[in-house]
């Protein structure tokens, strides 16, 4: 729940920013695109840090008092996965061929219209953008840990509680649990499979 | 002021010059072919009326207004344009959508987007698969739909750039009837390239021959068809004979050309020793086994080299001082035995020259 909510909200602001950066020219679009690949691979515990040091009693925004919360794990993962879906949103868009750009541009388009018309057109790959951001949420650890608690009931999700009952000895518990997360991770290559064939 | 102005227009993609001076007026609810050889600049004249692109130099004068100049106006003349490219773009959605696409950017109303697509779908002929996705179409379907989708928006000026390329003769010929029923229907000013003479010819009220980013020539079909102004002119309308030669007398406009040796009379009114070309069209000469009183002024008598079928008719090439090509029908090819090295004679008109200076 909390991994789809943090895909949903980084959905939000990656589509949008995408098309920016897709659609205009500035100096430094390359530079800016080579940084965002490098976040790709940004260390889970990096971002837990990050989003800890903000929000923690002493920090900067403190003061809203969401330390320990989902709310708080689904911002974190949301930043955590931005980089990838911008990544691959804007790959999507730049794999619309440019002759349906123009075609769009032609039959009178604006510019925002044209922008919805290759959104559209790489609706399958930016539909896959999405679902590897979510893989990515549903199976990290190191945030979940460090800005949720893993608080039972709560804050606690699969990957946390996987690795509590392993430290525990419960060993049973934690394989039956990850042959569920597994199964979730499958469920979800076998979608991304299905859409990318179309 | 014509409809669409053309001043000085010039273009480069970054050192190399794709369009150079190019100045042409085209009339409102005109059909203006230009023709000329693959990479001649016509796709991208197309894209810089269309404002898909700005011009390096010049100006173009849409309705008196100058496009290219326009800056955040620009979409409103776009919008009284439409332009089909070459490749067949569909977009990954249904038929009906496709053609509604334009309309729907214009915030018309629904009733008015189907009543204007069920007529188009009917026109083109895909009204049984309206709601199939368009990426599952033939080339020639899909062409059929970008050509409605075009015409979807009523455009006052229809840019179509090669619309039958690449597909086959089937699909062309739908295609040609789909233009000739909007020349029939609409007053549409449409502007096409294409790379074929013949379609120009058909469709065509005007043709501008363009080579190496330049207009050479523009005029009627005819008169660019029977009177190539140059010699790239002539190679490109389908003129196979073309021998150099030097005019060595003209009385009353019956010119005498010496070509290496042999003379070819014709009309013309060039001066003794002009350099020129005498262009003859492989379909006016005519071959006969022996030389025939005739009104012909001009025959020669020599062997040929080589018989090729093309359809209907056979090519031969024969030489006689210099080379020579003949389209003559398969049966009369067939009549007079024609094989490698035969003897023939072949002659044809002094009107059947057409002689152009030789720079």
């Amino acid at each position: 729940m909390i991994s789809m909510t943090a895909a949903v909200l980084a959905s939000l602001i990656c589509l949008p920013l995408a098309s920016l950066i897709h659609f205009n020219h500035f100096l430094g679009k390359r530079i800016v695109i080579n940084i965002i690949q490098t976040l790709f691979s940004l260390p889970t515990v990096v971002v837990g840090l990050f989003i800890f040091v903000l929000f923690s009693r002493a920090g900067p925004l403190g003061g809203v008092n969401i330390m320990f919360t989902p709310t708080l794990m689904v911002i974190g993962q949301a930043v955590l996965i931005t980089p990838i879906l911008l990544g691959l949103i804007i790959s999507a868009l730049g794999g619309v061929d440019k002759a349906i750009v123009d075609t769009a541009i032609s039959l009178g388009a604006s510019g925002p219209q044209v922008a919805m018309a290759v959104i559209r057109e790489a609706r399958y790959a930016v539909m896959a953008a999405i679902i590897m951001g979510f893989g990515r949420a549903i199976s990290e650890v190191g945030l979940a840990i460090m800005v949720g608690g893993n608080i039972k009931g709560f804050t606690r999700v699969l990957t946390t509680a996987i690795s509590l009952e392993t430290s525990k000895g419960e060993l049973e518990l934690s394989i039956a649990l990850g042959i569920i997360l597994i199964s979730i991770a499958l469920i979800v290559n076998t979608a991304l499979n299905r859409i990318q064939q179309r | 002021m014509s409809l669409i102005e053309i001043v000085g227009l010039s273009h480069k993609y970054g050192e190399r010059t794709v369009l150079r001076n190019i100045n042409v007026g085209i009339e409102k609810g005109e059909i203006f072919a230009l023709i000329g050889p693959t990479g001649s600049g016509k796709t991208t004249l197309l894209r810089l009326i269309d404002l898909l692109e700005v011009p390096t130099a010049g100006r173009i004068y849409f309705d008196s207004v100058d496009i290219t100049a326009l800056g955040r106006m620009k979409l409103e003349a776009r919008r009284r344009m439409a332009f089909v490219l070459q490749k067949p773009v569909v977009f990954n959605i249904s038929i009906y959508d496709n053609i509604a696409y334009g309309l729907k950017w214009r915030e018309k109303s629904r009733g008015e987007i189907r009543e204007r697509v069920d007529y188009l779908l009917e026109v083109v002929g895909l009204s049984a698969v309206r709601y199939k996705n368009a990426r599952t179409l033939s080339g020639g379907e899909a062409q059929r739909v970008a050509i409605a989708r075009a015409l979807a928006v009523e455009p006052e000026v229809l840019l179509l750039d090669e619309p039958t390329a690449n597909l086959d003769p089937i699909s062309t010929s739908r295609i040609e009837q789909l233009i000739t029923h909007i020349i029939q229907q609409y007053e549409t000013t449409i502007v096409m390239a294409t790379h074929d003479m013949s379609q120009g010819q058909r469709l065509a009220d005007r043709i501008g021959v363009m080579v190496n980013g330049e207009i050479i020539q523009i005029g009627d079909p005819r008169q660019v068809f029977n009177a190539p102004q140059n010699r790239q002119v002539a190679e490109f309308v389908g003129v196979e004979n073309i021998v150099d030669g030097v005019i060595i007398s003209n009385e009353e406009g019956v010119a005498t050309i010496d070509v290496g040796g042999n003379i070819i009379e014709a009309i013309s009114s060039y001066n003794v020793g002009e350099r020129v070309c005498a262009c003859i069209r492989p379909e006016d000469i005519t071959l006969a086994l022996s030389k025939s009183p005739s009104s012909a002024r001009n025959s020669f008598t020599g062997g040929v080299v080589k018989v090729v079928s093309i359809g209907p008719l056979a090519r031969v090439e024969m030489d006689c001082g210099f080379s020579l090509v003949a389209l003559v029908t398969k049966k009369s090819a067939e009549e007079l035995n024609l094989e490698n090295g035969k003897s023939v004679c072949a002659s044809f008109k002094a009107t059947g020259v057409h002689v152009i200076r030789r720079d």
